[in-house]
């Protein structure tokens, strides 16, 4: 980092979004993958990152009944927050394993819900947390550091 | 960075500095400054939106010219296979092809050929490739200059195959040099072609180190000749031979012939640089992985679009598909076992990878254009988001961008420089107002109290 700097710049992004706006979210993906570009990121940091985007914005949009992205970057990393009000999520990691879904059929017929969304994220992100209260709604927050972090075996 | 050729250019003479080009530009690469139009040279992918945009068409495309032919001992024209679009219904193909030879062209060798060649190897190697869906083409130059500068992440899907051009341009020159003797370097082998980008491709080529090709002609230049040899044939007794593509090759000229061609399970046409981008937005968003191949094209219509042709796009597609009803269809000039031998060789593979080009960058420290990036987002703010152009950055945001990297100013914005007119009057005002004390109130009053 450059240490001339007299403060730490940062941008945050915002993004609302309705019941089943699909159309949002790959929305949000780009415009911060845009961001992202301008900045000079990696290719694959950026590309974890819109990842991450699309699949929280998307499943806002799926699940939720509004919600809100917020993209928060600094200059060593992005933090990636959704808030919804919604059904909120009943078993956080039953809802993580891959092909677990409760999308609706209709939902599944325009090709999304697969089921891949929640482990997608995981998968990259640096940090993930994910708290819930069925009925009311979900807050995720996932973080991804510009310099390759090391990962942990498991993973 | 090297210096970029670019064929697109402008004819300043003709540039009324209006603000028409630089709102189209896919990738936002014309300002006008002093009254001209003035392309940035790193960002233009020489898709020709501009051509076809200008009014006053003082955008031009620079291709070669025919004089060029001196230089070789031998001359081969490898016309698109647009090109036989661009005539009347009557015309038939050989006529199209026997011109060439009176314009002074030595032989002629259709580049919807080699596109068999190319569009039978694509098929192959979809066949046995097992990574990342879908593959695009890389048969439009265009596309794939907006891919490095704006999809860099989907580079690794461009199918890795030479274009039909290029593929024409080595047959052509190997199979004339056998024949005749006369020394590969001797031969000149020219693309008719309907597109800038062409040019600029053969200059610096981005799938492999040097071009085959030793000039690109424009449809345009060639047009009028061409249709004043047309008669030739028939009068000179020419050969009744020379056209050998079959529809297969020739359909490449308009947008589907080349996904046909290459005849993936699943595929995909699109054309037109603004539906390309909305495109290529999808499938960097991650979708559309359950498509095989993905036909590409910066022309609405495909070549049969490009701003160098004749003919308007429409009619141009429906006289290419006519022809290739009426005299297309004929057994093909390679054979399945040709084919098949040149994959096998891998004869036609890329042998460079197209390179992404982080143009688009603030700077090269992320500290440093995170803070540029706030303060390009306050100047956006503040700045009118009439995207107006009258300032000659395409939209406000691209002003911001411009003041930001130092070459455009606040005051740029004629809505931004009213305001602090208006400030500015209103302060003159404002300080006209005030009278010195000598001649203030009391003095008032007293003339208040004068009589009269």
């Amino acid at each position: 980092m450059v240490d001339s700097l007299a403060y730490t710049p940062q941008i945050t992004l915002e993004f609302k979004i309705g019941e089943k706006d699909f159309f949002v979210a790959g929305e949000c993906a780009s415009r911060v993958k845009k961001t992202l570009q301008q900045l000079g990121l990696k290719q694959n940091v950026i590309k974890r990152i819109a990842i991450i985007i699309y699949e929280a914005a998307m499943n806002v949009a799926i699940h939720a009944t509004s919600g809100m992205v917020t993209v928060h970057i600094e200059p060593d990393a992005i933090t990636i927050r959704t808030e919804d009000v919604g059904a909120g999520i009943e078993d956080i990691d039953l809802a993580m394993k891959e092909g677990y879904s409760t999308a609706t059929y209709e939902i599944r017929e325009m090709g999304f819900g697969a089921g891949m969304g929640l482990s997608n994220i995981k998968q990259c992100s640096d940090d993930l947390k994910i708290e819930s209260k069925v009925g009311v709604g979900t807050t995720l927050n996932a973080k991804v550091y510009f310099q390759e972090q090391p990962r942990p075996a498991d993973r | 960075m090297n210096t970029y050729f670019h064929s697109v250019t402008l004819d300043t003479d003709k540039c009324k500095g209006c603000t028409n080009c630089i709102k189209r530009c896919p990738v936002e690469a014309i300002r006008v400054r002093d009254g001209k139009a003035v392309i940035v040279e790193e960002r233009c992918i020489d898709c020709g939106e501009c051509i076809r945009e200008c009014p006053n068409h003082a955008k031009i495309a620079v291709t070669d010219s025919l004089a060029k032919l001196s230089e070789y001992k031998y001359n081969i024209a490898l016309p698109a296979p647009s090109f036989f679009g661009q005539f009347k219904e009557q015309v038939n193909i050989e006529d199209v092809l026997y011109a060439f030879r009176g314009i002074g062209f030595d032989e002629v060798f259709e580049v919807a050929l080699a596109a068999e060649i190319v569009g039978h190897s694509v098929h192959e190697f979809l066949n046995e490739y097992k990574g990342k869906r879908p593959i695009f083409s890389s048969a439009c130059p265009a596309v794939l200059r907006l891919m490095q500068i704006k999809y860099p992440d989907l580079l690794d899907q461009v199918a890795p195959f030479l274009t039909p051009m290029e593929v024409a341009a080595r047959i052509a020159k190997e199979q004339a040099s056998r024949k005749l003797g006369i020394p590969y370097e001797e031969i000149g082998a020219f693309f008719i072609s309907p597109c800038p980008a062409k040019v600029t491709e053969m200059r610096n080529p981005m799938t492999t180190k040097h071009s085959a090709v030793n000039g690109v002609i424009g449809v345009n230049l060639i047009y009028k000749d061409i249709i004043r040899h047309l008669g030739d044939r028939t009068t000179n007794g020419g050969p009744d031979r020379l056209q050998r593509a079959t529809k297969f090759g020739m359909a490449w000229g308009y947008v589907t012939g080349e996904s046909r061609n290459i005849a993936a399970a699943t595929t995909l046409a699109v054309g037109g640089i603004h539906n390309v981008i909305s495109l290529l937005e999808e499938i960097e968003r991650g979708e559309l992985k359950d498509v095989d191949f993905v036909e590409v094209q910066a022309c609405t219509g495909g070549c049969v679009g490009g701003p160098l042709n004749i003919q308007n796009l429409f009619v141009g597609r429906i006289r290419l598909r006519d022809l290739i009803k009426r005299f297309g269809t004929r057994e093909a000039y390679f054979t399945e076992a040709d084919l098949q031998e040149i994959y096998r060789q891998n004869r036609f593979a890329a042998t460079e990878p197209v390179e992404p080009r982080a143009i688009m960058t603030l700077d090269e420290d992320v500290s440093r254009a995170l803070m540029k990036m706030e303060r390009l987002d306050q100047i956006t703010d503040e700045l009118p988001g009439l995207d107006c152009g009258a300032c000659g950055s395409p939209s406000c945001r691209a002003l911001a961008e411009d003041i930001i990297r130092g070459i455009a100013f606040e005051t740029d914005c004629v809505i931004k420089l009213r305001e602090k007119v208006k400030i500015l009057a209103e302060e003159i005002l404002d300080l006209a107002r005030i009278v010195p004390p000598s001649m203030s109130d009391n003095s008032k009053k007293g003339d208040v109290g004068r009589e009269h």
